[in-house]
């Protein structure tokens, strides 16, 4: 069974007005089969903590560390924390011109895999996952994301969460510009993937709404840049009622 | 996080035609530009004039000025059910009834040419011809080649240009009423050759035109496709791909005219480049004539740099004289690799160098994917993996 420990982690960007500091010292452990939820205001961090384990180049980490099983994250490139088992299902997708999504699928199981996958299994199993998102079939001759909509998109990303069988997910506001229906989908997709590969979830989310669909063992309320309160799925219900009024300092809004 | 650089916005419907600064932008109308088929009639090439200024015209004398061999071009055609292929004379009726030469280089060929080839597509069921031109020695040549899908006709003609050449040439291109034509100008020449084509096309009432330049191989290589929507709910797709290696120079000059109501334009080109002198120039204008109403006009330029010490010049113009129009719009951008895109690729497990080149073949067979032949389509995909494997893409 995997681990993700994050410890004591503080990441920063280049602005134009300069360096800016945005995770100031986060501890979180996320293991395989529990499904954390990270909550927070706007501009508190989540997001910035999702890319900082995918490894994207915007984000410098000045200190602390990332481990998946021991090894250290921060060391891996991008593809290299794929391979280990991480996924990173991103708020806001992007279009890749004139590759398929078959196509792109294929290449990245055959990449994380280091072989490809027998075709006859693998089509089989494209077209279960895209039917259990209700992507229509023709999706997979589309190119990447072009011309989807924002639910299209999701659903997407959770198709390849299902394909590609990491053992620990990030999901960033997977369930921002989602109207009920998709929700309820893209909340099965994840769910079911739990439920068949043991996956681990670090859920981000401003909103409570996607928590009534996939059930949170842990709740983190994430303000200024770390984690400024802990507990279970009662404290999503919490901030339900409550808002994020009480961990907000004047410095701290917006 | 993108380095694209969005140097144009699609104009607003009603917009004038419009200057920016330095731009190539025509000193007239469009279509008031001055044709003829004779070489004398025009002055001679100073290499500054804005129809010249970014070709490298030391390298193609011969051909603007030379005396060119009019013979037969070396070509076979496909034979196909209600196709004719045929060698027909100067005085044939045929011969410009699409358009006239607008330069030099395009006149010499004229004047030199002694005999067209003409293809003419008669059949309602859909037909593949393939015109198999295997250039074999560097002299240089002139040719003239007329296409014709009569009414209703439906087909596509590939024009497969491969081996070794020195030639200008001028190609027409007649759409009648009705009809559905596909016209595929496919450049595979070797690393010495030069070709300067000009291809004028006239598309009839209801009639569609996909015209598609593909050019990979050649010294330098200029391709002028103009595409004349004569007819009330013409259709003229304008498709280019290029790809300019070190020392290349690839050149399209595109030119959409809208005569009648109604009409549909869609001009889309893409390229990349690499290598240490690898130049690419896209020229596009497009106008919208006083009777032109309702029309929907749309064309763009993407260029994708894959090195340094290379050159894209990319020059959209667009010449509006009704206000009464759907739309009209253009773009151009030349930028290097999306970051976000590669990011996105090796998030989910893809090698840095793999991501990269499923970006640049991706880029390029957005352009690939609209010709709607299976057969070709792989082969260009196979055309263009082979130009990248070539490259250190970085």
């Amino acid at each position: 069974m995997s681990t993700l420990e994050i410890r004591d982690l503080h990441v920063s960007i280049e602005t134009d007005q300069g360096v800016k500091q945005i995770l100031r010292g986060v501890d979180l452990t996320i293991k395989q089969g529990e499904i954390h939820a990270i909550m927070g205001p706007n501009g508190s961090g989540k997001s910035t903590l999702a890319y900082t384990i995918a490894g994207h180049p915007r984000y410098t980490v000045d200190s602390g560390s990332i481990t998946l099983d021991g090894e250290d994250v921060l060391a891996m490139s991008i593809d290299e924390r794929a391979k280990a088992g991480l996924f990173l299902a991103m708020q806001y997708p992007v279009e890749i011109p004139g590759v398929t999504v078959s196509n792109f699928l294929r290449t990245a199981k055959t990449a994380i895999d280091g072989e490809a996958p027998a075709l006859r299994g693998w089509i089989k199993e494209l077209k279960g996952s895209m039917e259990a998102l209700r992507m229509d079939a023709s999706f997979a001759e589309r190119n990447v994301n072009e011309g989807f909509s924002g639910g299209e998109k999701k659903r997407h990303e959770i198709v390849q969460l299902e394909l590609l069988k990491p053992k620990i997910a990030v999901l960033d506001e997977t369930d921002s510009g989602l109207d009920v229906d998709a929700l309820k989908i893209v909340s099965e997709g994840v769910n079911r993937v739990k439920e068949n590969t043991g996956l681990g979830v670090l859920l981000i989310t401003h909103y409570t709404r996607i928590l009534r669909y996939i059930q949170p063992d842990f709740v983190h309320v994430f303000v200024d840049g770390k984690v400024a309160e802990e507990g279970g799925a009662e404290l999503a219900d919490r901030l339900e009622n409550e808002g994020y009024d009480r961990y907000l300092t004047g410095s701290t809004v917006g | 996080m993108s380095s694209t650089i969005e140097t144009e916005k699609p104009q607003a419907p009603g917009a004038k035609a419009h200057t920016d600064g330095n731009w190539d932008v025509p000193v007239q109308t469009r279509s008031e530009r001055f044709a003829s088929a004779v070489h004398a009639d025009f002055p001679a090439v100073t290499g500054r004039e804005l129809e010249w200024r970014l070709t490298p015209v030391e390298k193609i004398r011969d051909l603007i000025d030379g005396e060119l061999d009019g013979g037969r071009f070396p070509a076979t055609v496909t034979e196909a059910p209600g196709v004719t292929a045929e060698w027909i004379g100067r005085d044939d009726a045929r011969i410009g009834a699409a358009g006239l030469a607008e330069e030099r280089a395009a006149a010499n060929a004229w004047s030199s040419f002694r005999e067209a080839l003409a293809v003419t597509l008669t059949a309602e069921e859909p037909v593949e011809v393939v015109i198999d031109r295997q250039g074999d020695d560097r002299t240089p040549r002139a040719a003239h080649t007329v296409i014709t899908a009569k009414a209703h006709a439906r087909g596509l003609v590939v024009i497969d240009n491969r081996g070794s050449a020195r030639l200008s040439e001028n190609l027409e291109i007649v759409v009648d009423d009705g009809a559905h034509l596909t016209v595929v100008s496919l450049q595979e020449w070797d690393d010495e050759s030069v070709h300067l084509s000009s291809q004028f096309a006239r598309v009839g009432r209801d009639a569609t035109l996909k015209h598609v330049v593909v050019s990979l191989g050649g010294a330098v290589v200029r391709v002028n496709p103009s595409a004349h929507l004569a007819g009330e709910g013409a259709t003229g797709e304008l498709l280019g791909l290029y790809f300019s290696d070190a020392g290349q120079h690839l050149e399209q000059r595109v030119y959409v005219n809208h005569i009648a109501p109604h009409t549909v334009s869609r001009v889309t080109y893409k390229g990349a480049l690499n290598g240490e002198g690898a130049r690419s120039v896209w020229v596009g204008d497009v106008l919208i004539g006083r009777e032109a109403t309702g029309t929907d006009s749309y064309e763009q330029n993407r260029n994708l740099v894959l090195s340094d010490g290379t050159r894209a010049d990319s020059i959209p113009n667009l010449e509006i004289e009704t206000g009464d129009i759907a739309g009209a719009g253009h773009a151009s951008a030349t930028g290097r690799f999306d970051d976000e895109q590669l990011f996105y690729l090796r998030s989910r497990g893809i090698a840095e160098q793999e991501a990269r080149r499923l970006v640049v073949l991706g880029f390029l067979l957005e352009v690939v994917q609209k010709i709607g032949q299976a057969e070709l389509e792989a082969r260009l995909v196979a055309a263009i993996e082979a130009e990248l494997a070539a490259v250190e893409v970085v």
